[in-house]
């Protein structure tokens, strides 16, 4: 089948989406946007999150056709001449190790804090609790979280 | 020496002028947060085809027929492989080539791959692999890895006389000790997954000319070219690795997973193959943490002082051996922690059985010995009644003590100051009043709002080696060239190390801007072209590739000077930033003036050797560097539902000198969460060779609302023996964390709690 959706701000289509094709693989595999990650493809770690008519979803678990039609923003559209407070936040903390969550993370603290700008350490840990991460022990992703709240 | 006290909301923003000591920010940060950075399950080529694995249902079972018939009739299929279709030697492995690239004849362990699809959509190649007819014969199957050395156990490798992996013994001291007080436990640690967020993935180009280039997510390129070049019957020339973006790794990249797989299919179809597990079949595509069964025994004095430790470690290894005989070397030589030991008695094994195959993971061999050491350390305070702090401060090491293996401890070793000073961090608040239940046991499921909640306080020490051991030839290989570009002096570093996100390019560049005065450095991409890095482990890549790095930019240096020496006729000259000088500090010219053609080295570097251990006694000096760490776990205990909520989870750790101080600390952080989830959650459940839980959802690793604060305490106690004196950091954190979490969970429960994970029932029952 054929898609067309709206992507960071774009109009963008896919021919020949088998019906059983995630978000993810179509953002990933036929739209060159393999930003939006692949760690576990069972909604279980966050590291494919983008927005999707401006709320977050794991995209792996939204097939590409129920995008038909909508608007999606991945963490390629977070940036515009510059890097977003919040992504340069997380590049100055040290918040980034091998980065693989990293995209997820950016996608839900953004959402947080346009949410609550200024969340306390319980509300963030609550937030980011779908996005899983292996590498930091999740201090210094606080951090970064707590200084793009002051951005 | 220097302290450098760093708590969580103390780190900042980048200092310095990115040199050793600073915390620049990290080349590759800015691609990684804008979603550029290609990891190795991004990659993509215009003509690629899919590339899937079929895989063994069975831990033990005979292949009588494989029929592909079925698969090869779906439109869109390229190739169906199996073994019949390798064109070299069918066997890899780190240690022993005992492992199948596909299984010929018979399957070991459940997850097995067996036959390889090819396809032009992922989708239809798995649909392809289900029309596989494999006709299986099943086989009795050794589970249970205490009873694989029976006599009437059935053989996982049927060429061999037994199931034993390795067997290791160290003696030492009095044979026959005695002691007035004596302590003894059994411990038990489940089987931890790495669970690095990246599934294994790559892309296999075929070259057109019989050869093929494989971009992979790797530990260490070149002990996988040597294992694919064998598979697939090719020299080294025609099988160039390079390391494509590595999303966590922690040990679980060191064997290979679908390396040789995707070369086999780009060969066979002509085409570029991609191939990339899902999160379930990535559960079966690497190793694990060794499961172990611990017996440990304890003599000392009245006052507490250890007269002798005996101590029987069992290792699961799984079907194929992996670095099982490494984490066995690991778990004797270094099992008995820290401490200083007049008398010893070691036995630790790893066996074969028909369950995951287990390998390496960040503290290798390291870490399920600590649980148990720690544990009967804790119970030794208590039956002689010195506090549990200062047990471990009176039988810590110190430099200048033997260990174990008669090794003489030549730098630091802080046991007491670093367990004294953990002790002495500010402790959390003692709860009161209304209480936030995202900090309690059971969190937003809203189980408690305090009643049953007791709290617990533990402590853990441990030391670690820091690169290969026994014997092992541990070096790397480094290049650097320093050339004018646009007027200025760039240099470029090129090694094979694998960045898996430690930040070692971070560390690379910190080198050379130190040592040859520039700014810009070019970290050149990794891969076969220049000599190996070694792995990517062991905590070793800082100071085996620094030291390589540190060595090519030196001999830069010289090769630099003598070529100004020669232009300027003065011999008088060295370096001073991008400038040259004299002796009396004259600047006589700037270093762009002497690099009309680049300058260029690779140097080969090693650390001082390691030595195999006596056979009979385990003595001798089997280890290069010994890392130390202490942790400090307070948790509320939900008794009544048996749910744990650590509350905080301090440390402090030895690492010579910080280069990066901020990496550092990351470091910490990251390895101490691993710790602690192995004390509580992580494990790939078995059940008679199956595993049950090969999903996120049924194998939890610890979200941001379980780890608490951490205060981390660096102490920088330079090892006169290694490069710049640092220490390796990686994995002292991981192994002291999870039996400091262990210990205060006892705290609070009064339990004994001989295994981890320690589960609810495990509290309540």
């Amino acid at each position: 089948m054929r898609i067309e959706l709206t992507v960071n701000g774009s109009r963008r289509e896919a021919d020949d989406v088998w019906e059983g094709e995630s978000l993810l693989y179509a953002l990933r595999e036929r739209l060159g946007l393999p930003g939006s990650k692949n760690a576990c493809e069972q909604g279980e770690c966050g590291s494919c999150t983008v927005y999707l008519d401006g709320t977050p979803v794991c995209s792996c678990l939204v097939a590409a056709g129920q995008a038909q039609g909508r608007e999606v923003t991945t963490v390629e559209g977070l940036a515009g001449e510059e890097l977003d407070p919040v992504q340069q936040a997380f590049v100055e903390k040290g918040a980034v190790q091998c980065g693989f969550c990293t995209p997820g993370f950016l996608m839900s603290t953004k959402d947080l804090l346009e949410r609550n700008p200024n969340p306390s350490d319980p509300e963030i840990r609550e937030a980011l609790a779908g996005n899983l991460c292996r590498c930091t022990g999740y201090e210094k992703i606080l951090d970064a979280v707590r200084a793009a709240a002051q951005r | 020496m220097t302290s450098t006290e760093t708590r969580s909301t103390a780190t900042g923003a980048p200092t310095g002028a990115g040199r050793l000591g600073d915390s620049p920010l990290r080349p590759d940060g800015t691609l990684k947060v804008t979603g550029e950075f290609a990891y190795s399950s991004d990659l993509w080529h215009d003509d690629m085809v899919w590339g899937v694995t079929l895989r063994s249902p069975h831990p033990h079972a005979r292949i009588r027929a494989i029929d592909v018939t079925e698969a090869l009739r779906v439109p869109g299929v390229s190739a169906v492989l199996t073994a019949a279709d390798v064109p070299g030697e069918n066997a890899v492995g780190l240690e022993h080539l005992d492992t199948p690239a596909l299984a010929d004849g018979v399957v070991r362990y459940q997850g097995e791959p067996v036959a390889l699809v090819a396809a032009d959509h992922p989708e239809t190649a798995r649909r392809a692999a289900k029309r596989i007819a494999v006709d299986y014969e099943v086989l009795p199957a050794v589970t249970d890895p205490r009873r694989a050395l029976d006599a009437d156990a059935p053989l996982v490798h049927a060429s061999r006389e037994d199931n034993l992996v390795r067997a290791m013994k160290i003696r030492r001291g009095d044979p026959d000790p005695t002691a007035p007080v004596v302590v003894a436990l059994d411990f038990e640690v489940g089987m931890q997954d790495q669970a690095f967020l990246g599934p294994e993935s790559g892309l296999a180009v075929p070259d057109g000319d019989g050869g093929v280039d494989l971009y992979v997510a790797t530990q260490w390129l070149h002990v996988d070219q040597g294992q694919v070049c064998r598979v697939l019957g090719l020299p080294p020339e025609q099988v160039r690795l390079t390391l494509a973006g590595v999303g966590g790794a922690f040990g679980g990249r060191e064997d290979l997973s679908m390396h040789v797989h995707a070369c086999l299919l780009a060969l066979h179809t002509g085409k570029p193959v991609k191939m990339s597990y899902a999160r379930d079949e990535s559960f079966f595509g690497h190793v694990h943490r060794h499961p172990a069964w611990l017996r440990y025994e304890f003599g000392a004095s009245e006052e507490g002082e250890l007269i002798y430790a005996k101590a029987d470690i069992l290792f699961d290894g799984g079907a194929y051996a992996s670095s099982t005989g490494a984490v066995v070397g690991n778990g004797g030589t270094l099992g008995l922690g820290p401490y200083r030991i007049p008398s010893v008695r070691v036995d630790a094994r790893g066996v074969y059985t028909n369950n995951p195959p287990c390998g390496a993971m960040r503290g290798f061999g390291c870490v399920q010995a600590a649980f148990a050491h720690e544990a009967l350390m804790d119970e030794l305070a208590d039956r002689v009644g010195v506090d549990r702090v200062e047990i471990r401060a009176r039988n810590g090491m110190r430099e200048g003590d033997h260990n174990i293996t008669g090794q003489v401890i030549d730098s630091a070793a802080p046991v007491a100051e670093l367990i004294r000073t953990v002790r002495d961090l500010p402790l959390p608040p003692e709860p009161e009043g209304e209480r936030d239940i995202r900090e309690l046991p059971g969190g937003v499921s809203n189980t408690t709002h305090g009643e049953g909640v007791v709290r617990g306080i533990g402590y853990a020490v441990t030391y670690k080696n820091v690169g290969f051991s026994e014997g092992f030839d541990d070096y790397s290989t480094a290049r650097v060239r320093l050339e004018a570009v646009a007027g200025e002096p760039v240099a470029t570093v090129h090694t094979a190390a694998a960045e898996v996100g430690q930040g070692l390019i971070t560390i690379e560049q910190q080198i050379c801007r130190t040592e040859l005065g520039v700014e810009q450095v070019v970290v050149h991409p990794k891969d076969t072209s220049v000599g190996s890095g070694g792995s990517t482990s062991a905590s070793r890549q800082t100071y085996v590739t620094g030291g390589a790095v540190k060595a090519a930019c030196e001999a830069v240096r010289t090769s630099v000077l003598a070529r100004a020496a020669e232009l300027l006729q003065r011999s008088d000259l060295r370096l001073d930033g991008d400038k040259i000088v004299s002796g009396s500090g004259e600047v006589v010219a700037g270093l762009v003036e002497v690099l009309d053609e680049p300058v260029e080295e690779t140097v080969e570097w090693r650390h001082r050797p390691t030595f195999p251990i006596d056979e009979e006694t385990g003595q001798g000096n089997a280890h290069v560097q010994y890392a130390f760490s202490a942790h400090r776990a307070v948790v509320d205990v939900d008794t009544e539902l048996g749910l744990v909520k650590v509350v905080a989870l301090d440390t402090a750790q030895d690492v010579g000198r910080a280069l990066n101080p901020d990496a550092v600390v990351g470091q910490i952080h990251g390895g101490s969460a691993q710790g602690m989830g192995l004390a509580l959650m992580e494990e790939v459940v078995v059940q008679d060779g199956h595993v049950k839980n090969p999903s996120f959802t049924d194998y939890l690793i610890p979200t941001i609302l379980d780890m608490p604060p951490m205060q981390v305490k660096v102490l920088e106690y330079a090892d006169p023996h290694a490069p710049y004196g640092v220490r390796g950091v990686g994995e002292p954190p991981t192994i002291s964390s999870g039996p400091a979490v262990a210990a205060a969970v006892r705290a609070a429960t009064g339990k004994a709690l001989r295994r981890v994970p320690i589960r609810p029932e495990h509290i309540t029952f």
